[in-house]
């Protein structure tokens, strides 16, 4: 039987879908490229390290390998720690991802070329700081490592526990534990400006992996939410049960990010904790129960220094 | 089905493959609403079950989006594709031994990889939740086997010409191979920021464009002329709508990021290419109610016309729906709103589940040559479904409304999540009403592949008459 062969057909259908390829892909390829990192998008690459999804060096998402934010008093600015064996963030392997102007002032300025020869796994450690060029009024990244002989090791020993911040840890736990199902973190380019802040701006992203703008808003946006509450003490009671803050809540509890101990070594009863929090809420005791506070390496600690860094 | 795997080819009886896929199909459908409508519970009532990570609903939520997208909506699909595909190739399904391990692999695949995002092991990038070594595996052990059976059916037919529904079917198989393996691109090589969110979105709305809507509108071509006894109204206007599929709706990417950075002119090339989505879908939506001319009495007696063409039906709100709010002028006020998830569920819970659950109905009785078990069953599925998800749809479209409401009018989020309470309850009624409805359909099909009427060789399964 002769068959149709549909020549024309199958080309143009070629034809058809490799154009929009062309120009969904290939062209705004070329818009994306031009983006130049502002600080806001150096400081979430240095705080969040390689990737905060699903990767190699964190296969069970625990929040291991991930870089550590140090207030540095005597300096006035922060220091992005990453221990020996922490992988490198974005910069280091594609720094023409930062945009050719802060490219070329962390490569000449930040010596930022010194930390690729250590290679991915980064053996020794290094430390960076985010520093801004007075003449063209640019940031770029400092590998403080090079520039100021600063050993990673040294930075943290120094730094009192309420400096350091686990920000990349705590963006894992933002992404483990689906807090992006409800809350965006993208704020819209209209009427969100008054309630949740300014929007994204082109260049506030790159080397971010993943961006978690999220889709679905049940929650209000939290960009800036660490601009709008600042409380430690807030953030731990509203996660460890979001009703005793804020009654109306649906957010689930996230108790279980705890562990087993408290910042005092004690064990936590969480028995104990819902029959005095079932107790209260039946109107026969006064106070809600104590919230344990977490300890210091604890996946809520990460997650409320990550909430609380989102200026 | 496992005696089959190592068989001859020869030995494996036709229709084997579309049959297993058929049930898969189904059961991954009742896993795939029950954790809908427990998620559901979890918004409505936050306490339901609290203190353990797995019961969370920030575990669960992307469970319940990959059991329904490549469970129940992509097997569907591919039990559609070996049962149609061979039929308007007068052709055997080239290999039925490749079908049966491409179903083991895609239930194995499917099992290990919904098990991964329960625990919460994800790429962070929605709709392509899963890690890269999940997606390497969706890609080569459940996509491409499915496009080269597809594609060797269609190449080895017995026809001169090829039939609508089979060249959506050869461009859907091809496509969704593309999309999958670009979309996911940022997790292969690492490539983040802007680029990262943008691909993310690429995929999820080529997804449904370039997969789940080209290949349900299919089986709408395949089961109405074929139940009816109707030819398709016109060859000409299917043309119109399998071109405007490829031209139209592979580039309206951008439309899912309004309010991200990225370029002004990608943003307006998709908010038009958005609006034109309306050509394919008017052009699908009137050849099949015109291809129903003088038979409009089975739509009241016919199972499967009847879910194929309530199917359609939902398509005209879904397009009008799809094609206007994503424009700048409505977008501002319905996006990240519940406005879209209940979009979403019209979509998927009713454009594509209505044409798919017509087609396993259709499907299964004849290849496995029973009547279905119980007419009574299939209209209280039919029924519970419809109403479930009308609940659903109309509870969560007028949460969104509130939602945007108290966007613009700045008012406390609280009071927003205080308003919407009510219809989160509806939420839950309606998801739960899907669920039950979905396990009497398996219950139905269990019993029709046990002891449903014989239905002899030449003969339509709604030609028989019950002899209960």
């Amino acid at each position: 039987m002769a068959f149709r062969e549909y020549k024309i057909g199958s080309r143009v259908f070629g034809l058809a879908l490799g154009g929009s390829m062309c120009i969904t892909l290939f062209f705004p390829s070329f818009n994306m490229r031009e983006a130049v990192s502002t600080e806001i998008a150096l400081d979430k690459q240095l705080t969040t390290g390689w990737d905060a999804g699903w990767n190699l060096s964190d296969p069970f998402m625990q929040g291991s390998n991930k870089p550590v934010r140090v207030w540095l008093e005597s300096e006035g600015q922060y220091a992005y720690v990453y221990p020996a064996g922490t992988r490198m963030p974005n910069a280091v392997q594609h720094p023409d991802n930062l945009g050719a102007i802060v490219e070329k002032l962390s490569m000449e300025k930040g010596q930022l070329a010194k930390a690729a020869e250590k290679g991915r796994s980064n053996p020794d450690g290094a430390v960076f700081l985010i520093d801004i060029d007075q003449d063209s009024k640019q940031p770029y990244i400092e590998y403080a490592t090079a520039t100021r002989g600063w050993n990673a090791a040294d930075v943290l020993n120094a730094a009192a526990d309420e400096n350091v911040q686990h920000i990349g840890a705590g963006k894992s736990m933002f992404v483990r534990e689906g807090c992006w199902w409800c809350h965006t973190l993208l704020p819209e380019q209209t009427q969100d400006w008054q309630v949740f802040g300014a929007p994204p701006m082109l260049g506030d992203f790159n080397g971010e992996s993943p961006t978690a703008f999220g889709s679905d808003r049940k929650g209000p946006d939290l960009l800036h939410v660490g601009s709008r509450n600042a409380s430690r003490e807030w953030m731990m009671l509203h996660f460890f049960n979001p009703r005793l803050v804020q009654p109306h809540s649906i957010m689930p509890r996230f108790d279980y990010l705890w562990g087993s101990v408290d910042a005092d070594g004690q064990k936590i009863d969480f028995d104990k904790w819902r029959a005095d929090y079932t107790a209260y809420r039946a109107g026969q005791s006064p106070v809600p129960p104590d919230v344990p506070v977490p300890a210091k390496d604890s996946k809520a600690r990460a997650l409320i220094d990550f909430v609380l860094s989102l200026k | 089905m496992f005696k089959y795997l190592f068989a001859k080819n020869e030995d494996i009886p036709a229709g084997s493959s579309a049959i297993f896929f058929g049930f898969s199909s189904i059961v991954w459908f009742v896993i795939g609403t029950g954790l809908g409508s427990f998620n559901a519970a979890k918004l409505a009532f936050p306490d339901f079950v609290t203190g353990n990570e797995f019961l969370s609903f920030g575990h669960m939520r992307q469970v319940h989006v990959h059991a329904v997208i490549f469970g129940w909506i992509s097997m569907a699909f591919a039990m559609a594709m070996m049962y149609i595909t061979p039929i308007l190739g007068n052709t055997r399904l080239w290999s039925e031994k490749l079908g049966l391990w491409n179903c083991f692999l895609w239930n194995l695949g499917l099992t290990l990889g919904l098990t991964v995002l329960w625990m919460g092991l994800t790429s962070g990038r929605e709709y392509s939740d899963f890690p890269w070594v999940i997606d390497l595996y969706i890609a080569s052990c459940m996509a491409i086997p499915l496009a080269v059976n597809v594609w060797m059916t269609i190449l080895t037919r017995r026809t001169q010409g090829i039939y609508t529904t089979n060249w959506f079917f050869a461009a859907a198989t091809f496509m969704v191979i593309v999309v999958f393996v670009v979309g996911n691109l940022p997790e292969f090589f690492h490539l983040t920021g802007l680029t990262e969110a943008y691909l993310t979105w690429w995929f999820a709305h080529n997804v449904l464009g370039l997969w789940i809507t080209p290949v349900a509108a299919a089986i709408a071509y395949y089961t109405i002329p074929k139940v009816t006894g109707n030819p398709l109204y016109s060859h000409r206007i299917g043309h119109l709508h399998f071109w405007s599929v490829v031209v139209f709706y592979s580039t309206p990417a951008a439309h899912h990021l309004m309010s991200a950075p990225l370029p002004e002119w990608l943003k307006s090339f998709a908010s038009v290419e958005g609006v034109l989505i309306l050509v394919p879908a008017i052009a699908f939506v009137s050849n099949i109610m015109l291809t129903m001319q003088g038979k409009w009495n089975m739509f009241v007696e016919n199972l499967e016309v009847r879910f194929t063409v309530t199917g359609c039906l939902m398509a005209i709100p879904l397009n009008m729906q799809g094609g206007f709010q994503q424009t700048r002028a409505i977008n501002w006020y319905i996006h990240g709103t519940g406005w879209i998830v209940a979009h979403a569920h019209l979509a998927l819970l009713g454009f594509s589940t209505f044409l798919e659950a017509a087609a396993v109905y259709l499907g299964l009785q004849t290849l496995m040559k029973r009547k279905l078990y119980s007419l009574a069953l299939g209209n209280v599925h039919f029924w519970l479904l419809l109403i479930g998800f009308s609940t659903y749809w109309i509870s969560m479209t007028i949460a969104g409304l509130i939602q945007g409401a108290g966007k613009i009018y700045e008012v406390p989020y609280i009071d927003v999540v205080i308003a919407e309470h009510p219809y989160m309850i509806a939420r839950w009624v309606g998801g739960t009403m899907v669920f039950v409805s979905n396990i009497i359909w398996l219950y139905n099909m269990w019993m029709t592949a046990r002891a449903g009427t014989t239905v002899p060789a030449g003969r339509m399964p709604h030609e028989m008459a019950y002899e209960r």
